[in-house]
């Protein structure tokens, strides 16, 4: 049991649509180990999300498995999400944040995930300053906080659920460019220090290569590439690899305008 | 004003409810692409839109934006709707929200340019074909058309800037116009804003909070801070030499640049 990963799928596919169906993802076996940050990167429209959805058992896998820690992913209905030790982060925390309760109720939320799968109790206010907002902030709504603050509202609860598993969806792609590395570092710590192991997607390398063990790089439903992340960075291998990291604009002051691939590179990509 | 500038906003300061902008001054010159850099909420955005009229009902605006002779601030509607599309275009975030969806990119890219330059319906046509090939829209004649949903998302702000460039304007103002798109897409929007900018002698104003965005095309940086600029200097200065602790910090959050923190994980 300790020397499986936190998550393995084998050969998932995801497809959408009757009779002339979409498939989002093609094959794609993943691991994430204890403790470890797996960033998942790719453009829009590549299955990234899918993929996120599907290995959290909120999308229907047309074939292959998903294991956490193990064991087989059960559906997800809204009532068993409880007890499952998986939590998601999304892009937009207005949308995940109900913006009529308290925040501090909605991490005592997590917490009951947390001891209901028997662990101990812990408080509101503590995981509020564990991501660095007063604790004091608990009896106040979600409004009164700015977009980078409330994105750590809802990983403050999304933590405070102690998941082995979080899988987080754009979790900084609405925030400043200033706060998003801090918030990126600060997800990684804390889920290492719960010894959770994290699958963080993105369409953002420059981002990801600050913080992530190992990055995936998906295009049209496949893991084309994969590898430690300095490793990815330094030696891209695959063409798309490649493309990306180049057309990857550096804040130099060069004036040099990244290289756009050719639709015939874009072709021989696939 | 500087004399060769095309657009010079002087001392604009916009306040709704309370102020958000305080004294900026800036000018575009012809085939320069002036970047206007900051985070959200810092005022960049209102000041761009100051420029066509566009501010929400309740704005007070004071200060002066000069096209050539003519004064925009307080202006009526026939004297924006003269400047608007045909001396200064703009470019959005999100080309889907800048097209209309329910009308062909024909449709689209002729309407104005009949009204604003008083062309045929064919010559019309006939230029709304160079304009799609300019910006390498595929197949041109066919594009024509088909509805902006037939488009990817780059394909697509590559249509609204053709339609921006419809009738020759002198100013483009581009607000994050590359932020929708994904990264391969990007590069050659950039490619395309700078090519623009030097063969037509547009004036770019480039409003992003990206900037590695403003490192590929930018001749000049503005940096903005709560409706101020903070600081101001030509591309390769700022980067390499940032003076205002604000743009200094900016360039610590981010991978890549020469002042990058060391990840502290």
């Amino acid at each position: 049991m300790s020397e499986s990963p936190v998550l393995e799928s084998r050969d998932v596919t995801v497809s959408y649509g009757g009779r002339r169906p979409v498939h989002a993802v093609r094959g794609v076996s993943i691991r994430v180990e204890r403790g470890e940050t797996v960033a998942l990167v790719g453009e829009s429209g590549c299955g990234k999300s899918s993929l996120a959805r599907a290995v959290v058992g909120m999308e229907r896998i047309g074939s292959g498995t998903v294991l956490f820690d193990g064991e087989p992913v059960p559906p997800l209905g809204l009532r068993t999400r409880k007890n499952t030790g998986i939590q998601m982060v999304f892009q937009d925390p207005n949308t995940s944040l109900n913006p009529r309760r308290r925040v501090g109720d909605q991490i005592e939320d997590g917490i009951a995930a947390a001891t209901a799968r028997g662990l101990a109790g812990s408080s509101a206010g503590d995981w509020l300053e564990r991501v660095g907002l007063p604790a004091a902030s608990v009896s106040r709504y979600p409004h009164e906080f700015s977009g980078g603050q409330k994105q750590r509202i809802a990983i403050a609860r999304a933590i405070a659920a102690r998941p082995r598993l979080l899988v987080a969806d754009e979790p900084i792609s609405a925030l400043d460019a200033s706060t998003q590395s801090s918030v990126a570092a600060l997800m990684k710590d804390l889920t290492r220090e719960l010894g959770a192991g994290m699958l963080f997607i993105s369409h953002d390398l420059a981002v990801v290569r600050r913080f992530a063990d190992r990055t995936l790089v998906m295009l049209a439903g496949e893991i084309v590439e994969s590898g430690e992340t300095a490793r990815l960075w330094a030696e891209p291998q695959h063409p798309y690899t490649r493309a990306l990291l180049a057309a990857i604009p550096e804040p130099d002051g060069s004036g040099r305008i990244p290289a756009s691939p050719s639709a015939e590179e874009r072709r021989s990509w696939l | 004003m500087s004399r060769d500038a095309v657009l010079s906003i002087s001392e604009l300061h916009i306040s709704i409810g309370r102020p958000l902008v305080t004294g900026i001054s800036l000018d575009l010159y012809p085939g320069r692409v002036t970047g206007l850099a900051g985070e959200s909420g810092s005022g960049k955005t209102l000041t761009s839109m100051a420029v066509l009229g566009l501010l929400p009902r309740g704005a007070r605006v004071t200060g002066s934006i000069r096209c050539g002779d003519t004064e925009l601030v307080g202006a009526d509607r026939r004297t924006l709707s003269a400047v608007r599309g045909r001396r200064v275009a703009m470019v959005f975030q999100d080309p889907s929200a800048s097209l209309h969806p329910q009308l062909s990119v024909g449709v689209q890219l002729t309407d104005h340019v009949r009204r604003h330059l008083g062309l045929s319906r064919r010559a019309a046509r006939q230029r709304a074909v160079e304009l799609l090939e300019r910006v390498q829209v595929p197949e041109p004649e066919a594009a024509l058309a088909r509805y902006p949903h037939q488009f990817s998302g780059g394909q697509r702000q590559r249509i609204a800037i053709a339609i921006a460039l419809a009738c020759d304007p002198e100013v483009l103002l581009a607000d994050e116009p590359t932020t929708a798109l994904d990264v391969t897409v990007q590069a050659g929007i950039l490619q395309l804003l700078h090519q623009l900018a030097e063969e037509r002698q547009l004036a770019v104003l480039l409003v992003t909070h990206d900037l590695g965005v403003m490192s590929a095309i930018a001749d000049e940086v503005a940096v903005m801070r709560a409706g101020v600029i903070v600081e101001r200097a030509p591309r390769a200065a700022l980067f390499s030499a940032p003076q205002h602790p604000y743009t200094r910090q900016l360039l610590a959050a981010l991978p890549g640049s020469r002042l990058e923190e060391e990840p502290d994980v």
